[in-house]
């Protein structure tokens, strides 16, 4: 495989915030690197900490949050040591931009369309007038939005759902950045729609260039966007691979879990897989394995110690002790097999 | 097979306005189709097509412009009697899209799953509400403590099973979900929809399952309707329309569904569903037809001939 270019490095990353007089951990030592021109998903439920992973890249951690220890390095530059706004500035949109998950609330109601956008061009790419006001326009129909000069003075309430999503992947590009963060970018939207905003996605991310990260909930939607995937539990990195890799060849039972649980593999009459218990509290000390109280399966170890990342090919990678070459060899439910065996029919 | 089932739920020509009657805007074009007891009916269809509004037009959120709902053999749109209202209240139950701002945030979990009880004027002892608070929020796995909470302590999975515990307390016949999983988790909304498909079989209930993706309708549904603006395009039983989709507009959304194997993500292609293609003209009208038992399509009588070749 060819060595690529390393443009964002996590190590270690420990984040924690407090609540009321406790501590939560967040984050618990994550490393991860981000390859120039890739797209890498990171899947994971609500609460597993991978808005929180990403806010740090952007500085936009909430008040009482704190990158407790760890480094994220980016050009040189170690953002964790970034303090002020002003340092930020120089990172936020302009070399990193992130796409929100609801675009009902991330664009300005009173603002029109036009203005919010060329606010972003003006203030990253130095246009002024008429410079600034036809780049607006460019870029707008480069985001599939007909007839850019009635729509530059149309407010956000007149757009739809789908709509407002591409003047929001506009807003972003429209900053130049090197890297585009989505989150979760179209779990508000139609089936259809999200269709093709994620083909939307995709073709910005030729044209500029870009390095995008994807944060969603659902594996489904990945498939179709990731080049690489990381699967997030409970503040930590349970398994990272290749699309393929992940999708035909999951290693960790939580990847397992969260695979089994998709309607689009279930059969009909018959109870759907689902993942009992809930994450555990990041409030305490999490003890062995993350997972292993909603593992049916777990092993001893799991309660007791917690896995190191086993290496199954130079790109995959899974935090469980499965992969120890003194575990029981364990097989994973009958849905993975199913994926499994479509993957290998289809490689030949 | 169909004949001998029993239908609950009758909706003909059923259309909806809103606006004012200068400017008034059709969502609900003129309607039919029915629903067995005891099956699950999906409804299907973009945001701004009407499926919302046709679930709240039976259970009578919105009136109706024109056209029947016939519930159990009444009718009740329109005006009703009294009794009957109170019936068709207690027997119709709705669950919502967002657990997170469906649910009084000022309420304890007593309330909320009760209120229905105090609304429909039944006068039962404190005692016997509590057992039936209780028991709805055991039936849904929740434990009967929760009861003295607020429903900013669960959890969205939870929230939603609240949701459902207050629409089960009434003891009803049907229940309209209206996108019950939308909102939630991956991992959860296996839950919810274990817990819906647990309590039909246990209760013999009957759903309306409101939802833009066909994936999870595909799941849970026995028959589902595809509806585009306004008009319910195409019915069939879920894995015949899902073999056979003939409206272009079924097709798009066919091929939309995310699926989760890369390889077959990769040769996906997408289709775009564009309103212009079907050419009506004044002489060449579509017309709701059955072209094989229990498979019905909107289409004119040239793209009849056209869907017939595929079967």
């Amino acid at each position: 495989m060819e060595e690529k270019n390393v443009i964002l490095s996590i190590k270690d990353l420990n984040v924690k915030f407090t609540l009321r007089g406790q501590v939560l951990h967040a984050i618990r030592g994550v490393s991860l690197d981000v390859h120039q021109g890739e797209s890498l998903a990171i899947v994971g439920e609500s609460g597993s900490g991978k808005s929180v992973f990403v806010k740090c890249t952007m500085g936009l951690l909430d008040a009482n949050g704190f990158i407790d220890s760890g480094s994220i390095l980016y050009n040189g530059m170690d953002l964790t040591k970034f303090k002020t706004d002003k340092d930020w500035l120089k990172i936020r949109g302009r070399e990193i931009a992130m796409v929100f998950q609801d675009p009902m609330t991330s664009l300005n109601p009173l603002k029109t369309i036009g203005k919010q956008i060329q606010e972003a061009v003006e203030l990253h790419q130095g246009l002024k007038g008429k410079a600034a006001y036809d780049a607006v326009l460019e870029v707008l129909a480069d985001v599939g939005i007909d007839d850019p000069q009635r729509r530059y003075k149309q407010y956000p309430h007149e757009f739809s759902g789908g709509m407002r999503q591409r003047v929001v992947i506009a807003i972003a590009v429209a900053c130049r950045p090197k890297i585009l963060i989505c989150d979760e970018p179209t779990t508000a939207l139609d089936v259809t729609i999200q269709a093709q905003i994620l083909e939307l996605i995709k073709a910005m991310q030729k044209k500029y260039n870009l390095t995008t990260i994807y944060i969603t909930h659902d594996l489904g939607v990945v498939a179709n966007v990731a080049d690489r995937i990381a699967v997030m539990y409970a503040g930590d990195i349970v398994e990272l691979g290749t699309c393929d890799e992940v999708f035909y060849d999951p290693r960790h039972p939580y990847t397992w879990a969260l695979l089994s649980s998709l309607p689009q593999l279930g059969t009909k009459d018959e109870p759907l897989y689902s993942i009992q218990g809930t994450p555990p509290n990041l409030f305490h000390e999490v003890k062995g394995d993350a997972f292993a109280p909603r593992n049916p399966k777990a092993l001893k170890i799991d309660f007791v110690e917690r896995p190191p990342f086993f290496e199954v090919t130079p790109t995959h990678y899974a935090r469980t002790w499965l992969l120890d070459p003194r575990a029981p060899k364990v097989e994973p439910p009958e849905h993975v097999r199913i994926l499994r065996e479509k993957g290998v029919n289809r490689v030949g | 097979m169909a004949e001998d089932r029993k239908k609950l739920v009758e909706v003909q020509n059923l259309t909806v306005r809103f606006g004012s009657r200068l400017h008034p805007f059709t969502a609900v074009d003129k309607v039919s189709f029915h629903i067995y007891r005891g099956e699950t009916f999906g409804l299907v269809g973009e945001s701004g097509s009407g499926k919302t509004t046709i679930g709240r037009a039976i259970i009578r959120i919105h009136p109706t412009a024109g056209g029947k709902i016939l519930f159990d053999g009444k009718q009740i749109n329109g005006r009703i009697s009294k009794a009957l209202d109170r019936e068709v209240t207690r027997r119709i139950q709705m669950i919502f899209q967002d657990p997170m701002s469906s649910l009084n945030e000022r309420a304890k979990v007593d309330y909320i799953v009760s209120e229905g009880l105090y609304a429909a004027g039944h006068h039962l002892s404190e005692e016997e509400r509590r057992a039936k608070v209780a028991k709805a929020l055991s039936d849904v796995g929740l434990l009967p403590e929760f009861a003295s909470r607020f429903p900013h302590e669960f959890s969205g999975g939870q929230r939603q099973r609240i949701g459902i515990a207050r629409a089960l307390i009434m003891e009803p016949d049907f229940i309209i979900a209206d996108e019950p999983i939308s909102a939630l988790d991956v991992s959860i909304r296996a839950q919810v929809l274990n817990l819906l498909s647990k309590l039909q079989k246990e209760r013999n209930l009957t759903y309306l399952f409101v939802a833009h993706d066909l994936s999870v309708v595909r799941f849970i549904c026995d028959r589902i309707a595809v509806i585009h603006k306004g008009k319910i395009v195409e019915l069939a039983e879920s894995e015949e329309l899902f073999a056979h989709p003939l409206h272009p507009y079924t097709r798009a959304l066919l091929s939309a569904i995310p699926q989760p194997d890369p390889i077959a993500e990769r040769q996906k292609k997408l289709i775009v569903y564009d309103p212009g293609c079907h050419h009506y003209s004044e002489t060449n009208q579509p017309a709701w037809t059955e072209i094989v038992p229990g498979h019905f399509v909107l289409a004119s009588e040239e793209e009849l001939e056209e869907y017939k070749k595929q079967f």
